[in-house]
Order: C-alpha cells, then structure tokens, then sequence
C-alpha cells in the first residue's frame, strides 16, 4: 500500500511538471502578445485583453536566406533614376507587419521559419508541421497541386484594380503566361500559386581555362579534358535533367527539331522522358560523369569556383550571379552559359496550405497580403539585391522600379567602350522588340551576371520546365541515383577481397589456438 | 521531509518516461515502416531488396571498409602517444592530454573545411583520392575518442606488474605484450566502439571532402529525400542490429578479459 502512495506520488509530480510547464508556454504566448500590441503603436487604449484574439498568426515557410532581412548599410542605398531610393531597415517580415497593421487594421503576427530542401518540406508537411504558406519550386507546387492539399487564390486576389494587389498588377506577361497554360489535373498553376522567384540552369565557368565553345554544352561535365575539375549538383533532379541533356543533345541540337512549329511541346516533352530505357541510359552516363566531376556538390560549389579549385560549376541561376559576384570581389572574372541543348525553367512560389488555413478568411486575407507586400516593387528590389535571384514581378507601367533596378545593376556607363544592346521586353512587356525595354550594358555583360539574372529570349526557347515524377518514375529515378552514388559491391578489388579472406582466417586461426591453449591448460 | 520518500524503482519514472516518448516510440515507428509498404501492409521485400541489391551490399561494405580502416589508424596512431603520456613522469600529464582533445572544442565543420584546404595543397584535387581523404578526415575527428579511454586505462597501470614482469626477466617487448597490452584491452575496446560506430555513419565528412560514394548514413538520407520512408527505416534498423551485434560482442570480450585480467594479476 505504501509503495503504491509512492508510485502515486511520483506520477503526480511528473504531470504537475508536465502541465506547468505547459501553462508557462501559454502564459508567455498571451503576455508575448499583449506586450506586442502595446509597444508598438500609439492609440493603445483600445487594445486591452482581448485583442490577443485579433492577432492574426501567419505561419510562413521559406527557403534560408530567401527573403530580405534588413540591416543594410547606410552606403547600400539603390538610388534610382525614377526618384525611388531604396534600403532595407528592417527586416521584410518585420515591414510586413506593420504594413498589415497601417492598410487594413488589423495586426498579424509571422511566425517565420525556412527549410533546406523541397524534399525536407514535403517531408514536414507529411509529419504534420502546420503552415500557412510556403514557398517550393514548381514540382513540389505541382506534386502539392496533385495531391490537393492547397487553397486556391481568391478572387480578390486577382482583382486589378485593387490599389495593393500587386502580385497581379506586377507579375511579368512572361511568368503569367507560364502560369496560365501549366496545368495539373486540369487546373491552372496559377489558380493556387504565386510566383516569387524564377530562372535558369547553366554553366558557371572560368574563361581562361574554358573556350565558350567548351562550355556551350553539357558534355562539359564528360569531357576528360577537365577531369576532376567540373561540379554537378548533388540532388537527383539537376543531375537527371543535365545527363538528359548530354543523352539527347544530337536531336536537341538538330536544326529541324529547334524549327519545328512544335518545338517548345517536344522539348518539354524529351526533358520530362522517364522511360525506363532513358532512366538506364542515364545511369550510364551519370556513372562516367561521377568519374570525372569533382564532386556531386549541396552547397560547396560556389566557394569551389571563387577559390579555383573547380573550373566549371552546374548552377543555378540566382548561385550563378553570387558566385561571379563573389569572384569579382577577389578580382577573379568568372562568366556564364547556358549551353545550346536546354535548359531547365524553374520557379519558387507561394502557395497556400489547406492544412494551416483551414477555410479561416481573416488567416487567408493575411496570406495573400503577404505575397502582394512581397510583390511591391520596393520591396521586390529589395529582396532580389539581397538574394541575387530574380523576382517575377516586373512592375507597372506606371511604375518601372524594377527596370531602372535592373539599369542601375547592369547599364553600362557612359564612358563604357564596348557597350551593347539588350534586350528585356519578353520578360517587362510581353514583347521582345519593345524599345522601352532596352538597356544598353558593357559587352562583357551579356555573358555574365544580367545574362543569369535575366536571360535573353534566346535562352527562355530553349528552356523547358521539369515536371514532378510521378510514383513509379520516382521510384525508378531513386533507384538509378543510388545506383550511381553506391559502391557496387561487385567492384571491390580482388586483392581486397584475398586481403579480407586472410584477415578473417587469421583471426579464425588465433581464437582456435586459444581455445586449444585454454584446453590445455586446463588438462594440467 | 520525512513523509516523502523515494525508492530507487520511482526515481528512475522521470528516465523511464524521456525513454518510452524519445527512444522506444521512435523505434517502434522506424520498425513499422521498416516492415510496411507504401500502402501500409506488411511485407519483408525491403529486408529482403537490401540484401539483394550489390549497390546496397557493396555501401555496407564500403561503410565497413572505411570504418576499420579509421578505427585501425587511429589505434595506431593513439596508443603510443596514450601510452607515453600514461607512463611519464610529466608533472601536468593532463594538461597535455587536454591539447589533443582541444580540437574537439572547435567546431567540426569548421575544422574539415581547414583540413580541406590542407589536403588540397597536399594532394593538388582532392577528388583523385576519394577513400584516403575520408579516411583522413574521419581520423582528424575521431582521434580523441581513442586517446581518452587508452589513456584512462593506462593510467591505472600498477607499475608493480610492470617490476615484477621485469624482475621475473621479461624483457620490454615481452612487458608490453604479455602485461601492458592485455591490461589496456578495456581502453582498446571503448575505443574502438566510439570511433567505429559513428564512422560508419558520418556522412558529412565524406560529402565535404568530396567524396561522392555513399555510405549508410547517406543512402538513408537519399530514400528519406525520395519520400521512401520504408527502405530508409529498414536500413537504419539494419544499421541498428550491427550495431548491437557488435556491441555484444565486445562486451562479452570485455567480460572475458575481466577473467583474464585477474589470472594474470594471480
């Protein structure tokens, strides 16, 4: 009886723990809040207790380092032509917030936090993280679309004579029409996404150990003459899509495929083969590609440029700008291209999660107003200076923020001497022959950062978007991957093996001539 | 005060509960999926495709292969300096042993991008020696992990063994392996096991020096990137039941030489 008013005891103690530290979490959230709507503003009279309900939280997810943080320096202000200057203070979030507060009146609080891979998001979203929205690459909003876990937009949303909705006002023709006529099981993208950031994959690479010739191709990453001095990313999708590539790159390359009326169709179609012959002929290639890249690299391929030990970098757009920026600071010139067979198209954008919105109107109101405040011109500026990736908004006419950001970076100056012309009006107005969208930059330019930032029509033909695997195709191209970054145990070396087999018969031997030992001692 | 209290059974309820939440649920889960499908029914095609694929096979092996090879240079590389700092008469014997397990202060990234840069002057393109850098770099972390047992138990050595083994005319070579060996067995064998496990598994040294073959830690990491929770639990527990194995056995080695020990102190 005692010992069970002991065990008694002891359990109790355990939950009283246990629910104090769970009142404490709860005492925090409501003072947290409490104090939030009291420092802040000036008419605080009428915020008391219950104005801890009116907080609206919006649970956001994002890629790291993808969205402005503030804290620039004084000396970092973008001075534009039109009269706009722009410095990011405070962090983007932070600006949301109060943005929120001073346009509709009520407050919302972010409760911000980011990922690493699209594969760790869906991996969260499946172990029951709650979000409001998040921001993955197309295939993800496409495997997410398919799965019908998201909310559409609301009408509002795309409403343009609204004042603040500037997504809708802002997006380039060039984005919107990829939005508009990409569909998953019937329904547009762009009914549950909003874009954030796009471009390119290509080729980062040094051009005095390169030809342009060279690295207009992506047999680059096979070509023995730079062994062990080329990267190629380590994730399953880059690497499929570059191999692709260097599989089809005689019908890619043919002149009557690039003519054809239909050549944007077929070759969104070849990039998304996932045939089991194309998977095994891509294995093929991927294994001799593993013997002659430097690495497969996450992150390290960047700094590997910039320090030189590397020579040429498969990168993606946005990495491709910091890295030549990078490079510049140390006086080193790196260049990029995006070779002759395709390239790969890909988009970030925001979509909205059933899962965290839960048909709340206020929460979804915040949401959107969260993607329009990120689409504000300033703030687009803003965001693309700190991540170097480009944004999809393209501005208004009345508004051209952005295209004097884009001249402030990149046009040339007046004493330039190799200057040419170049060419914006696909992405700014729909119309590449548009003069308004013409800027006039130095030659080297248009091989280095504004041609990763924003690439000429040229490249966006010959770019295709790489659709998500399906199950099945997953499954296989899993397979080959590791397949490819395994060792096979059928390529350990003879005299590995002869070498174990002795090891183990020694050790075999030595415990038998112990025993036999113990044995006879024990016999004296 | 007096009214309340404890026997050992209810003060161990706290651990027991942190047990059951983070260690035995989790567990349970990674065994549910090791032995379900994607549609969540029971089947045994991923132990079986394991042991069926050369790739995964050849990634235990590759696995296997760099953790003895770490395991037996640090070894190496550990006992002469555990057993010179244990036996001489340095007054601040500790302080020195402090400087080799400084570098574990430092953070590890931080210390294999250093030994990155190094190896590349060494060696020009670190991607021609894939095996010999991970080796290296494993070593570079791990190294501690086999000083402090070897010298703990060295240590303790009773220097009246060493005298009578001398006075009985053995001479250095026979000292050191008739007594001083067998007596630091303990110290080898928590070394081994702290060096050997985690070595099969850190693939983030491999990854940033660059070399790009998988091993278990990674080939997990791929199924669970591919949204095959499955194959990937099946190879933890894999992992797992190595690991025991192994752990068994040492341990019953160790209770063996407990024996030993005390014939040779008779």
């Amino acid at each position: 009886m005692k010992s069970f008013i002991r065990l008694f005891a002891s359990l109790l103690i355990c939950a009283v723990l246990v629910l104090s530290s769970v009142c404490r979490n709860t005492a925090a959230d409501v003072h947290a809040a409490d104090s939030s709507g009291n420092s802040d503003d000036n008419d605080t009279i009428t915020e008391t207790a219950n104005d801890s309900e009116e907080v609206i939280k919006l649970r956001v997810c994002n890629w790291e380092e993808y969205i402005d943080l503030g804290e620039w320096d004084e000396e970092e202000l973008i001075d534009l032509d039109n009269g706009a200057e722009i410095i990011g203070i405070n962090s983007m979030v932070d600006d949301f917030e109060d943005w929120y507060y001073e346009t509709y009146g009520k407050r919302v609080e972010v409760e911000y936090s980011c990922f690493g891979t699209n594969e760790d998001l869906y991996n969260m979203l499946t172990l029951g993280d709650v979000y409001d929205i998040v921001c993955p690459s197309e295939y993800l909003i496409m495997k997410l679309m398919a799965e019908e876990k998201l909310v559409p937009y609301s009408d509002e949303f795309f409403d343009e004579n609204n004042e603040y909705n500037y997504y809708i006002k802002g997006v380039s023709p060039f984005i919107r029409e990829n939005f508009e006529t990409n569909e998953i099981n019937g329904e547009k993208w762009s009914k549950y996404a909003a874009g954030y950031m796009w471009g390119v994959t290509g080729l980062v690479y040094n051009p005095e150990e390169i030809t342009e010739e060279e690295a207009s191709t992506w047999s680059i990453l096979n070509n023995e003459k730079f062994s062990r001095r080329v990267t190629l990313k380590d994730n399953v999708r880059d690497s499929y899509f570059a191999a692709l590539d260097i599989l089809k790159a005689d019908l890619l390359t043919d002149p009557d495929f690039i003519n054809s009326e239909d050549y944007h169709e077929r070759l969104a179609e070849e990039m998304n083969d996932v045939s089991p012959e194309t998977i095994d002929a891509v294995q093929d290639i991927l294994q001799d590609v593993q013997k002659n890249v430097y690495s497969f690299e996450t992150d390290s391929g960047k700094a590997d440029m910039v320090s030189g030990k590397v020579l040429a970098n498969y990168q993606w757009s946005g990495d491709a700008v910091y890295t030549m920026d990078q490079a510049d600071e140390d006086d080193f010139t790196l260049v990029f291209s995006v070779p002759r067979e395709g390239t790969n198209l890909y988009f970030d954008g925001w979509v909205m999660l059933k899962s965290g919105i839960e048909e709340d109107a206020g929460k979804q109101h915040a949401a959107e107003a969260f993607v329009n405040f990120l689409s504000r011109p300033d703030n687009v500026v803003r965001n693309m200076y700190y991540i170097g990736y480009t944004s999809v908004i393209a501005g208004t006419e009345d508004d051209d923020t952005i295209f004097e950001y884009v001249n402030w970076c990149y046009g040339a100056e007046d004493d330039e001497e190799e200057v040419e012309d170049y060419s914006l009006g696909y992405f700014f107005s729909g119309n590449n022959d548009d003069e308004d969208y013409i800027i006039t930059v130095p030659s080297e330019q248009t091989r280095r950062q504004l041609y990763a930032q924003y690439p000429t029509e040229d490249v966006i033909k010959r770019s295709a978007i790489m659709q998500y695997f399906d199950d099945d195709a997953n499954k296989a191209i899993n397979q080959m991957w590791i397949n490819v970054r395994c060792y096979n145990i059928k390529d350990v070396p003879a005299g590995v093996w002869i070498f174990c087999i002795a090891v183990a018969s020694l050790i075999i031997l030595l415990v038998v001539l112990k025993l036999m030992s113990k044995r006879a001692y024990k016999k004296i | 005060m007096k009214g309340i209290r404890f026997t050992r059974k209810q003060l161990c309820i706290p651990y027991a509960l942190f047990l059951i939440c983070f260690v035995v649920l989790p567990l349970l889960v990674i065994i549910y999926y090791a032995f379900t499908n994607g549609e969540g029914r029971f089947t045994i095609d991923n132990l079986v495709g394991f042991f069926a694929s050369p790739n995964t096979i050849g990634t235990l092996a590759y696995s296997m292969g760099v953790a003895v090879v770490t395991t037996c240079v640090c070894l190496l590389l550990a006992y002469p300096i555990a057993y010179i700092l244990a036996r001489s008469n340095l007054k601040r014997k500790y302080a020195i042993v402090m400087v080799f397990v400084l570098p574990m202060w430092i953070n590890f990234t931080l210390r294999i991008t250093a030994l990155k840069e190094i190896l590349t002057i060494l060696e020009g393109n670190l991607a021609y020696y894939p095996f010999l850098n991970s080796v290296i770099g494993m070593t570079y972390d791990f190294l501690p992990f086999m000083i402090l047992p070897l010298y703990t138990t060295l240590i303790k050595l009773d220097n009246s063994l060493l005298e009578a083994a001398n006075d009985l005319g053995a001479g250095s070579a026979q000292t050191f392996f008739k007594v001083t060996l067998p007596l630091s067995l303990p110290g080898i064998i928590s070394g081994i096991v702290m060096v050997f496990l985690p070595s099969m598994t850190n693939y983030v040294v491999l990854d940033m020096l660059y070399n790009s073959t998988y091993i278990m830690g990674s080939l997990i990491g791929s199924y669970f990137a591919a949204y095959d929770w499955h194959n990937g639990s099946m190879i933890a527990l894999i992992l797992l039941l190595i690991i025991l194995i192994f752990t068994l056995f040492t341990n019953r080695y160790e209770e063996e030489d407990v024996e030993r020990r005390g014939g040779a102190l008779l």
